[in-house]
């Protein structure tokens, strides 16, 4: 097994020198980009919004529930709202969920390019196919990926403020106070640059499994769901490093 | 012209192309032949470098192909034009976008000059209309036009065709043989096609190469494929009810002629 996992690292290096070469093309490569910066990044703005606006609103309810103590002040659920979204949701959880949706998405393209031969079109025109296909996309998704974390922080925050403005549980006065006491500007980068890491993960490793799909149909399906799995367990691990390294 | 030299291929320690040797001519439509999991595919692939042959020699026009570094296999791939089985369009790309690409990515005109050799490709086809569409609009034999016209958008030396005829109409299946043909005399373009279709075979066989259990086991023309003592190829050529009948009437009428 560890022979199987060290080629697969091997061949996942090379693919990834293939990869990171400078395009054929810089005109196209730069149409490609923005392509990708669409159709990875802007069209993930809706499941951003919404899930950060519904897991917003359950923290910040979940917060003032179980912190009932009179030694702790009321201002705590906005401050442990904001810290739990900044620090956590918004870049490791919410990358997560765009492994499922974008990771899933680079490997069923891919894999369905290499199964119907477009992939080997590429090749035979003296295309570089690797450069040319998932370049843009590694770029794009990770130059875009900042938008949507700070995006679910302010969605996040936002949905906590709904439930201190349309339930009884908290004051809008006491919510708002709580999101702005004892911030810690280092957090939000903190968010960012760990989903810079993530994106680069999602991407490259949704991308390989596409690249190397042998058969047909079934295995596009397959490579789909190894990448989304890949892709967490390298995202958690990332997280852990990476939270080491940054707020040691 | 493209020269193979007992050109060897194996899988997992199977053999599957053994010392194969064929010459491909300029000019001319040249047609590899064979059943089902015979190695003509592989031994396409071969040629065209999207496999690499553990032994034997390929070469183009003389030029040492399985000798080139990566930056020489380039410069030749952009002499090279294929056609898929499947005519691997760009699902992303409309007809013309899928055309056009070739000379996007390495052409040196301007983008008006690309649009014009766009348009005479696909017009060259027969394809005026279909422009803007896209190839999951357009029915299987117009995808195969597309394919050639995006194939023949760089002016190739060379040109490729792994079953041209797969899942198309008999009727279809001819006129794209004939652009085959046509468009390999006008260009004096090097034009190898890999398929099992005795129609092709019989239409534009000008040189045949047939291949049977990865051996080349016979290299004639549409002329004398008939007159072949080959019993793989006989075997082959003659597994239809419709070329049995074709025979057995040719024997008669040569025992008549005879008497």
């Amino acid at each position: 097994m560890l022979v199987s996992y060290t080629q697969s690292f091997g061949k996942y290096c090379i693919f990834l020198s293939q990869v990171f070469r400078a395009p054929d093309k810089w005109s196209v490569f730069g149409k490609s980009m923005i392509f990708e910066i669409n159709k990875l990044g802007v069209n993930s703005i809706p499941l951003v919004i919404i899930i950060s606006i519904f897991i917003g609103a359950v923290i910040c309810i979940q917060m003032q529930l179980n912190i009932v103590s009179p030694l702790i002040p009321s201002y705590s659920t906005g401050m442990a709202t904001r810290e739990i979204l900044l620090l956590e949701f918004s870049s490791s959880i919410l990358s997560l969920i765009l492994a499922g949706k974008v990771g899933s998405n680079i490997a069923s393209e891919i894999g369905t390019m290499r199964v119907t031969e477009q992939i080997d079109a590429l090749d035979i025109m003296g295309i570089n196919s690797a450069n040319f296909i998932v370049l843009p996309k590694i770029i794009g998704f990770v130059l875009f990926v900042p938008v949507l974390c700070i995006l679910s922080m302010f969605m996040g925050l936002f949905g906590g403020y709904l439930i201190a403005q349309f339930t009884t549980m908290l004051s809008v006065e006491k919510y708002i106070y709580g999101i702005q006491t004892f911030f810690d500007e280092w957090y939000v980068w903190y968010g960012i640059i760990k989903t810079y890491f993530f994106a680069f993960i999602i991407t490259s490793v949704a991308a390989y499994y596409g690249y190397y799909v042998k058969g047909g149909a079934l295995e596009v399906g397959k490579a789909s769901t190894n990448a989304v799995v890949s892709s967490s367990i390298l995202i958690l691990l990332a997280d852990v490093i990476l939270t080491k390294l940054l707020l040691q | 012209m493209i020269e193979a030299k007992d050109v060897s291929k194996w899988f997992d320690g199977v053999q599957v192309l053994h010392d194969i040797s064929a010459t491909f001519e300029t000019g001319k439509t040249n047609l590899i032949i064979g059943q089902s999991g015979s190695g003509k595919t592989v031994f396409m692939k071969c040629l065209i470098g999207l496999l690499t042959p553990e032994e034997g020699e390929i070469f183009y026009d003389g030029r040492p192909f399985t000798k080139m570094n990566a930056q020489q296999r380039k410069q030749l791939r952009e002499e090279i034009g294929m056609l898929f089985q499947g005519s691997a369009l760009f699902d992303n790309k409309t007809v013309l976008g899928n055309v056009i690409f070739p000379l996007e990515m390495f052409g040196k005109m301007t983008k008006e000059e690309r649009l014009e050799r766009a348009n005479f490709c696909i017009k060259r086809v027969g394809l005026e209309n279909a422009n803007d569409k896209y190839p999951s609009e357009i029915s299987g034999g117009m995808q195969k036009r597309v394919a050639i016209a995006r194939a023949i958008a760089m002016n190739p030396r060379y040109l490729f065709c792994d079953e041209p005829n797969s899942g198309l109409d008999p009727r279809t299946s001819i006129l794209i043989d004939e652009l085959l043909s046509d468009i390999t005399h006008e260009y004096g373009m090097t034009t190898v096609i890999n398929t099992h279709d005795m129609n092709s075979v019989l239409g534009i066989g000008e040189n045949i190469i047939f291949i049977n259990k990865g051996h080349c086991d016979w290299q004639g023309n549409d002329k004398n494929i008939f007159r072949s003592e080959s019993k793989s190829l006989n075997d082959f050529v003659f597994a239809s009810q419709l070329f049995q009948n074709v025979k057995q009437y040719l024997e008669t009428q040569y025992k008549d002629s005879k008497e």
